[in-house]
């Protein structure tokens, strides 16, 4: 199961050029700075915007192809669009609105009003009018206008960024429960890469119109052109981590990460599900002998693999701890003190409060696919 | 209504009757050719939008006149309708509602063009991504979003046709009962000896009827602004 992207778009002076596949489904973030051609791209694939050229896919089903002379238009695509603007119709109820696309999907339905009511609090909202709804209840009732069309991808164009800042933490719950318990692909756009750490699956990273890396967040964590995106000091390994328990002296949480361990704040996740876990490099303190008589609670083990210079003052040290790379970033002179070189061992040393974690797929209670998913 | 004698009744009445018949065909026409002016970019638009807003600027006796030219028993148009469907438009008050119908046209456009101009169009974006094609997209989104335009063009060109006399008088003339509609029997009233009486209380119904249809497009307007939440 294949996204798979390829199209080139100029307008004006800017020109789109974007080429991306990953498999579904998951959500593919659409990472960049503003301006960088990711609502454009995203109109694009909707099929809102025409393309110069190109191919857009979902698995074997082809929505563009420039060279067979096909574009499916957008009411004929199936593609769920959430608008940074919610876009709800201001002459329709809550429920009328959620039941525009439903009454114009194909008969074979998935997704039930029941359902999105339940996954979105939407049962409180169903009779009022758009105009009495928060921002946050907006973009709620968005989400699942454009689930109950059926879609067989969701697109979602920076719901976040219309809510103020205190009423974002509500929402973003609800899109990992999306995430979690339905099986449709998404393509998620923003440039918060809080965002992107708490729901990618993939990241598609974009610059000036292009797109200029992908791959999962794992990788992508460690690449050199997010570095440049969000600033050196935001840039440490993300890694999934598998709970273990709870350490009965501390109350802290045991997540298995390669081979060693940490232990985290986390409201009580169960044994086994998976939490993400943000380790950022200038917070990682690297020895080259297991350290002793130290405070610091959370020490992994692994081998360097490679040392890179990150600027005139810093090394950045990549750590196999065990089939997973972390990174630190040290001095030049600590480098060159320590004699830090690919191959030999290393211990980091992380403080528990440096850690950033997020509850990641939990168990579904329901499961719910597209057909042919 | 005891209080208007027969003759006003009956011009009342007819005056009704060829402004709801005139507002009833010009209707769907304005809402295509305002649609086209907003909406689509080709070949004479301009052209085509000047077209729409000449009766604004032209004497009325002077459309009266075109339309006696083409609609007439022996116009191309007029000769054609007799024959094909036995419809006879001149000295007739389906005659006046054609006059009257266009002259009325401009403003009835006028205010839909504004009114779809307000249309957010990321609104009909948002319906196309959920299944909805051209047709559906404009009867279930656009046309609802528009339609306080519409109803305040509509009761405007209604206003409008009631008052309508100098492409009335000259295109189907001032037969009683038939197209002496109020501005007209109030011209008649003028012309007759001692008829300075009846000419008043034409004038009067006249203003009680233009104050009503104002006040109404304003309640009207009020009440959809407010089922839209604005």
């Amino acid at each position: 199961m294949m996204l798979s992207v390829a199209v080139k778009k100029r307008r004006g002076s800017f020109s789109l050029d974007a080429l991306f596949e990953l498999p579904t489904p998951g959500v593919v973030a659409l990472f960049g700075r503003s301006g960088c051609g990711k609502s454009t791209l995203v109109n694009v694939i909707a099929g809102l915007l025409d393309a110069d050229a190109g191919r857009v896919a979902l698995d074997d089903m082809v929505l563009l192809d420039s060279e067979r002379r096909l574009c499916v238009p957008p009411e004929r695509r199936r593609i769920g669009y959430v608008f940074q603007d919610a876009r709800l119709f201001p002459h329709l109820s809550v429920a009328s609105n959620l039941k525009f696309g439903e009454a114009r999907a194909p008969a074979q339905h998935y997704v039930t009003l029941d359902t999105v009511a339940g996954l979105l609090d939407l049962g409180s909202l169903m009779n009022r009018r758009t105009h009495q709804l928060s921002g946050g209840e907006r973009q709620r009732v968005a989400i699942g206008r454009a689930l109950l069309s059926q879609p067989n991808l969701l697109l979602l164009d920076e719901p976040l960024a219309s809510i103020d800042a205190a009423r974002r933490g509500e929402l973003l719950p609800y899109l990992e429960t999306l995430r979690d318990q339905l099986n449709i692909p998404m393509v998620y756009v923003s440039h918060d890469f809080d965002e992107v750490l708490r729901l990618a699956t993939y990241i598609v990273l974009m610059e000036s119109g292009k797109t200029i890396a992908q791959g999962g967040v794992a990788e992508m964590s460690l690449n050199k052109e997010l570095r440049l995106i969000i600033g050196a000091d935001a840039v440490g390994a993300i890694v999934d981590g598998t709970v273990l328990g709870t350490d009965p002296s501390s109350g802290l949480t045991r997540v298995k990460v390669g081979h060693g361990e940490l232990k985290v704040h986390t409201a009580k996740p169960a044994l086994g599900t998976k939490l993400r876990v943000q380790l950022l490099a200038r917070d990682l303190i690297v020895a080259t002998q297991p350290p002793r008589n130290l405070s610091v609670r959370n020490i992994l083990a692994g081998v360097i693999t490679a040392v890179t210079s990150d600027d005139a003052d810093s090394d950045l040290i990549a750590i196999d701890i065990g089939a997973t790379l972390i990174m630190a970033r040290v001095t030049k002179a600590a480098t060159r003190e320590l004699g830090l070189a690919a191959g030999l061992p290393a211990w980091a040393l992380v403080k528990a409060v440096s850690l950033r974690s997020h509850s990641f797929a939990a168990p579904p209670a329901i499961s719910i696919s597209p057909p042919g998913a | 209504m005891t209080w208007l004698n027969p003759g006003e009744s009956e011009a009342l009445s007819l005056s009704l009757s060829v402004a709801a018949r005139s507002v009833i065909l010009s209707l769907p026409l304005a809402l295509l050719l305002a649609w086209l002016l907003t909406r689509r970019r080709f070949p004479g638009r301009t052209l085509l939008d000047a077209f729409v807003h000449l009766p604004l600027v032209l004497p009325p006796v002077m459309v009266g006149y075109l339309l006696l030219l083409l609609f007439g028993s022996r116009g191309p148009i007029g000769s054609w309708l007799e024959r094909a469907f036995g419809v006879e438009l001149i000295f007739t008050r389906n005659g006046a509602a054609l006059a009257t119908a266009i002259m009325s046209f401009p403003l009835m456009v006028r205010a839909m063009r504004i009114s779809l101009e307000n249309v957010d169009r990321g609104l009909e974006e948002a319906a196309r991504t959920l299944g909805a094609g051209a047709i559906d997209r404009f009867a279930t989104v656009t046309l609802p979003l528009m339609l306080p335009g519409v109803l305040a063009g509509a009761i405007t060109a209604f206003s409008a046709s009631l008052g309508e006399f100098g492409a009335v008088i000259t295109f189907v003339s001032n037969i009683p009962g038939e197209t002496r509609t109020l501005p007209l029997a109030l011209y008649s009233a003028l012309q007759t000896p001692d008829g300075d009486t009846a000419a008043a209380r034409l004038a009067c119904i006249s203003f009680v009827l233009g104050l009503s249809g104002l006040l109404l497009s304003e309640w009207f307007a009020r009440r959809v602004r407010r089922m839209l939440g604005r």
